[in-house]
This record gives structure tokens, C-alpha cells and sequence, in this order.
């Protein structure tokens, strides 16, 4: 039956028509080819950064550059450094984490309003305005940035600061988080909100407890992407919080982080540094990619708009 | 001035405690001088119509012609409506202005409900979740006797309770597109309005789940006043009590004729009903 079917729909199939068809059907595949080519290309890119990073900073892993802060290096007879000396990068760790959980506070509240606005009530010029503000504040270069919050802050404080950095921080992140919060939240459907006001639901409450949780995974990785990519810049850190080699939880006070003290270590001329520039290169690589994963895992199943 | 004043809901989400869905009893609306504006384009002009009590009725027209427009400006949906809405004219619901300047549009959709085309449960909640939806998005509180309660009374009255309860927890996108438009007719009589208004609410189903919506409404009118949008003739002489035609040929959206159903179908006093009724245009 199949057969006599298929036959039957050759049957009336010129050489041409044969011809055209097979061209379409290696076409399609070349397309599919290409596609995932560059689909693995990218892949491929990022696991050797990785592998990479690992390879040359690796020795620098012990349980001690987790546990320790910045210690001077251990130098041999020969005036060498010793291998494993130097301490470790906690102090870093814990001052990232300090600084993009201020950078946090200030900016995942204010882009979500701001957010929430464009999206629901932005229609008019002022909208406009903060719209096109946001863009281009996503188009400022960090290290304006960094140089803008010293000027303003760490100048008129007479300190560098972990709040000055988180401000700086805050800079890049509010218009990552306006603009995906936008564009998420319009991307639920009008008719869930009108079923909300249907039923006698103010728009607020509408905002609130229907379209943002029908947004959420949406709005989420939003969030988490904006922080992986404060999590990252090195510039506007060295002019705001100048780092520390010590554990600071003060938040007025000179903090340390990944990304600088990679910068610090990277560009000194002992090969014990540059290792432990690499170790804490991988560190915050992870950090960010386990944090990614994690939110991933925490959203997953819940819908996208 | 009394009819500037819109009457507390029965059940307001501020007050107390949430009841079952009670028997108010419909209640009359009337329709003066209506216009609705999309803009400075007018959609439709002049409306007048008296809607009569526990009675279905039904509004028919070409597409296009204001028929959506004129039920959303019924419970104040028109002016979140994207486009610049702006309506002019009163409805009166129960004798009650809901333009007046005191009324509040979130109070007036809690008395005067709203199906809308496409079934539109709220995709996050669950069946039992998506019926309380109106009382708990207004942070009602209900202890868990009483939502039970709640829930298998507007389910029953919305002739879908022995289809999902014993799926009360499931998604209510899990269900099909008849049960799905059943339950916002729950979601809708949960909140106790005294008005529901219908916009197309079976053109998205096939003809059985239609079937089952129309006796449903056949069912509730006794306990609530029903305005049913539809393009579908027979539906409207199946299914209502008063029927309104309207059209939006050469201007604005108005209404043709208006009045007993039996009447608009079998000897209406318009060329143009008699037209599009008996398939000559539209
Ligand atoms: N959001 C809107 N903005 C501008 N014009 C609209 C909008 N909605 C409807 N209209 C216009 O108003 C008129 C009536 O539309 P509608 O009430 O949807 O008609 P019906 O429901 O009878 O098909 C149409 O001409 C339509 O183009
Ligand atoms: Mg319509």
C-alpha cells in the first residue's frame, strides 16, 4: 500500500522536477551542516577557554587559595619564589561577593521597576526618554564608568569603597535588567491580563501577581545575566573599590575582587602570581557558570512568557 | 444624585470573608447615548439599549462592525484596550452610572464580568488555583473549607465539576478548549458578579463544547444577566432572549434594531436586519 502510494506520486514526476528536488533536499542539508557547525564552533570556543584556563592555573588550585588571603611570596636561596607560596584569593572571593550583592540590591529593584514600567505603563514621551536612555547607558564604556563613580564618589568620600564599586556595578547592570525585563514582560500575552482585570484586579496586582510570575524564568535569567556580566568587568573596580589584601566585610572601605586581583597578579613578573592570576581566572569563571546553571535549574519548567 | 454612587460589591476583596457564590440575582443595565472612540476614530456612536434582567442578550453584526467595542465598554474593558480608548455616554447598571466619576472600573468589573474569544485560563495556576483567581489575586482571604466550597460551587454552576475534580491541582491549560472556556465562566461566577458578558465565547470550540456553553448560558441566566457577543446566527436565536444588530456601514458602528429575539428573527421591521439575517450581506 505504502509503496503502491509512493509509486504512484513518482509517477507523473519529470527528470527536472527529480533534478530540483534532489538539489533542495542537499541544499537543506548543507544549511543543517553549516548551522551546527557553528552551533559546535561556539561550544568548542568556550570548553577550550575553559580547559585553557584550568590547564595553566590549575597548580595554583590547592585548598589553600580558597581558604587563605594574600600572603607575600616564599622566595628560595636562589631568590626564586616558592611554588605554592603567595596565599590565596578568599579575600577576593568574598569581596566579589560582596560587591555584586550591593551591586544587586540596588540595581534588581530599580530594573525591575523600571522594567515593569516601560512594559506596562511606558507609552508616552517620558518612556521614550528612558528607554532610549538605557540603551545608550548599555553603550557606555565601563571604564567611563569606573572613572565617573571616582569623580563622584570616591572623591567627594575621600575613600575608595565596595559601595562605590557596587554603584559602578549598578551602572551597567539597571539598563541590562530594564531592557530584558521589558522585553520579557511583553511577551506575555495581553489576554492574561485582561483575565485578570475581568475579574476586578487593580493593575498593579495584575502587574504583580500575573504577568511577572508568567514572565518569571524570563525575567530571572535576566537577572542572572546582568550579574554574570558585572560579576566580570575589571575597570570600573580598579578606580572604585582598588582592592585589598585582606578580608574586608566593611562595606566603606577599599574591597578586593576577582577581576582585579586577575589584573593585579596577571601583569606581575612571578610565575607563582601568574598562576594564581589563571587559578582565579578559572574561580571566577566557574562561579559565574555554576550560578547560571543553578538559576537555570531553579526556573526550569516554569514558562517564559 | 443617587445614581453616581457604585454599590459595594457583596463580597468585596477588602470585607471579611468570601461566600459562596449566592444567588444576587441579575440585574438590569441600560445603555444612553453611548460612543466609543479608538483615538479620534470613532468606533461606534448613539447607543441606546435597555438590557433587560436575568435574560440573555445577544449582539450580532458583520465583523468590524463594534460589537466587541460596545460590550467591553459595558464593564469598562474598553480603556484598557490598546489605542487611546475613550468612551462618552452612561451605562447604568441597576440604575447606577459606571462612568460617573466616583465609580471605580475595578469595582464595576467585579460586578459585571467578562468571557472573552480565545479561553484564557491563567497558565501558572492550577483548576481550583485559576477559579479563586479573583478573590485571591485581590488578597481575599478564604480559609480552606471555604475556597473548597468556592471552587466545587462555581464549577458545578459552570457545569464542569465532575470533568476535573479529581484533577483540581492539574494546569489549567491542561484541559481542552471547551473545559478551559468553562472554567473562566467559574473563574468569572466565583467573584459573584450580577452582569457576565460573553464575547464570542464559542467561535474558538467545536460545535459539541459549543453546545454545552450554550446550555450553560440557557442555565445561568437565572442567576445572572448575560450580553453574548456572536457571529453566529443561529446561535443567537438558539440561545437568546433579545437580540441587537448592529452595523458600521458608511460611519461608525450603531445599532440597527433591537428587541425580542423571536421578533428580530422572523419579522424584523429593517430591510438591512432582514439582509443579514436571512445571509444577503455580511
Ligand atoms: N485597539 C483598537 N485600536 C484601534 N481601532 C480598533 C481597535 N479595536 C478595534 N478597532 C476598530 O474598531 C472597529 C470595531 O471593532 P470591533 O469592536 O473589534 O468589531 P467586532 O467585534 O464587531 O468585529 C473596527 O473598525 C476596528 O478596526
Ligand atoms: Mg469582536
Amino acid at each position: 500500500m505504502e509503496q503502491a502510494r509512493s509509486r504512484a506520486l513518482d509517477a507523473g514526476v519529470s527528470p527536472r522536477e527529480r533534478a530540483r528536488f534532489a538539489v533542495r533536499r542537499t541544499v537543506n542539508l548543507v544549511m543543517a551542516g553549516l548551522v551546527g557547525l557553528a552551533a559546535l564552533i561556539g561550544v568548542a570556543v568556550m570548553l577550550f577557554i575553559l580547559g585553557y584556563v584550568l590547564v595553566q592555573g590549575w597548580q595554583a588550585l590547592s585548598p589553600t587559595f580558597f581558604s587563605q588571603s594574600a600572603q607575600p611570596l616564599d622566595f628560595d636561596a636562589k631568590g626564586q619564589p616558592i611554588a605554592g607560596s603567595g596565599g590565596g584569593v578568599l579575600m577576593s572571593i568574598l569581596g566579589s561577593l560582596l560587591i555584586l550583592g550591593l551591586a544587586a540590591l540596588i540595581s534588581i529593584p530599580l530594573g525591575l521597576l523600571a522594567g515593569m514600567y516601560l512594559s506596562e505603563y511606558g507609552h508616552g514621551k517620558f518612556a521614550f526618554l528612558v528607554r532610549y536612555v538605557a540603551d545608550v547607558m548599555t553603550g557606555i564604556p565601563s571604564i567611563v564608568t569606573g572613572v565617573f563613580v571616582w569623580s563622584l564618589v570616591v572623591i567627594t568620600t575621600g575613600h575608595f569603597s565596595a559601595w562605590a564599586g557596587a554603584l559602578a556595578l549598578s551602572i551597567i547592570m539597571v539598563p541590562i535588567i530594564t531592557r530584558t525585563v521589558e522585553e520579557i514582560l511583553r511577551l506575555v500575552p495581553n489576554a492574561l491580563r485582561e483575565a485578570s482585570y475581568a475579574l476586578g484586579v487593580p493593575q498593579w496586582r495584575t502587574i504583580v501577581k500575573v504577568v511577572l510570575p508568567s514572565a518569571a524564568s524570563g525575567v530571572i535569567t535576566g537577572i542572572v545575566l546582568a550579574v554574570a556580566r558585572a560579576g566580570g568587568e575589571t575597570a570600573p573596580l580598579l578606580l572604585t573599590v582598588l582592592g585589598n589584601e585582606a578580608i574586608n566585610w566593611n562595606p566603606s572601605q577599599p574591597t578586593d575582587a576577582l577581576p582585579l586581583r586577575i589584573y593585579d597578579y596577571a601583569t606581575q613578573p612571578y610565575a607563582v602570581r601568574i598562576e594564581q592570576a589563571w587559578g582565579a581566572s578559572f574561580i571566577l569563571i566557574m562561579v559565574i557558570l555554576v550560578f547560571s546553571l543553578l538559576t537555570r535549574i531553579a526556573t526550569k519548567g516554569k514558562k517564559v512568557g | 444624585m443617587d445614581n453616581t454612587q457604585i454599590k459595594e460589591a457583596p463580597q468585596d476583596a477588602s470585607a471579611e470573608g468570601y461566600n459562596t457564590p449566592v444567588a444576587t440575582g441579575g440585574k438590569s443595565m441600560e445603555i444612553r447615548n453611548l460612543k466609543a472612540y479608538y483615538g479620534s476614530y470613532l468606533a461606534i456612536s448613539d447607543v441606546n439599549m435597555e438590557i433587560q434582567p436575568n435574560k440573555v442578550t445577544a449582539l450580532i453584526g458583520p465583523s468590524g462592525c463594534g460589537k466587541s467595542t460596545l460590550i467591553r465598554c459595558l464593564n469598562r474593558m474598553h480603556e484598557v484596550t490598546p489605542g487611546a480608548p475613550r468612551v462618552e455616554g452612561e451605562v447604568l447598571l441597576d440604575g447606577q452610572n459606571i462612568y460617573a466619576p466616583s465609580a471605580d472600573p475595578v469595582k464595576v468589573r467585579r460586578l459585571i464580568g467578562m468571557v472573552f474569544q480565545k479561553p484564557n485560563p491563567f497558565p501558572t495556576m492550577s483548576i481550583s488555583e485559576n477559579v479563586l483567581a479573583g478573590i485571591k489575586l485581590n488578597s481575599g482571604r478564604l480559609n480552606h473549607a471555604q475556597a473548597a466550597e468556592i471552587v466545587e460551587q462555581s464549577l458545578h454552576r459552570a457545569a464542569l465539576w465532575d470533568e476535573v475534580k479529581d484533577k483540581l491541582g492539574k494546569s489549567g491549560a491542561s484541559l481542552s478548549g471547551g473545559q478551559q472556556q468553562r472554567l473562566c465562566i467559574a473563574r468569572t461566577i466565583a467573584v459573584n458578579p450580577e452582569v457576565i458578558l460573553m464575547d464570542e465565547p464559542c467561535s474558538a470550540l467545536d460545535p459539541i463544547a459549543t453546545l454545552k456553553i450554550e446550555e450553560l448560558i440557557e442555565e445561568l441566566k437565572a442567576q445572572y444577566t448575560i450580553i453574548i457577543v456572536t457571529h453566529n446566527m443561529q446561535q443567537a436565536s438558539r440561545a437568546s432572549d433579545f437580540t441587537a444588530f448592529m452595523l458600521a456601514q458608511d460611519g461608525p458602528g450603531h445599532l440597527v434594531e433591537f428587541g425580542p429575539t423571536q421578533q428580530i428573527f422572523t419579522r424584523p421591521t429593517q430591510k438591512r436586519t432582514e439582509d443579514y439575517i436571512t445571509g444577503r450581506f455580511g
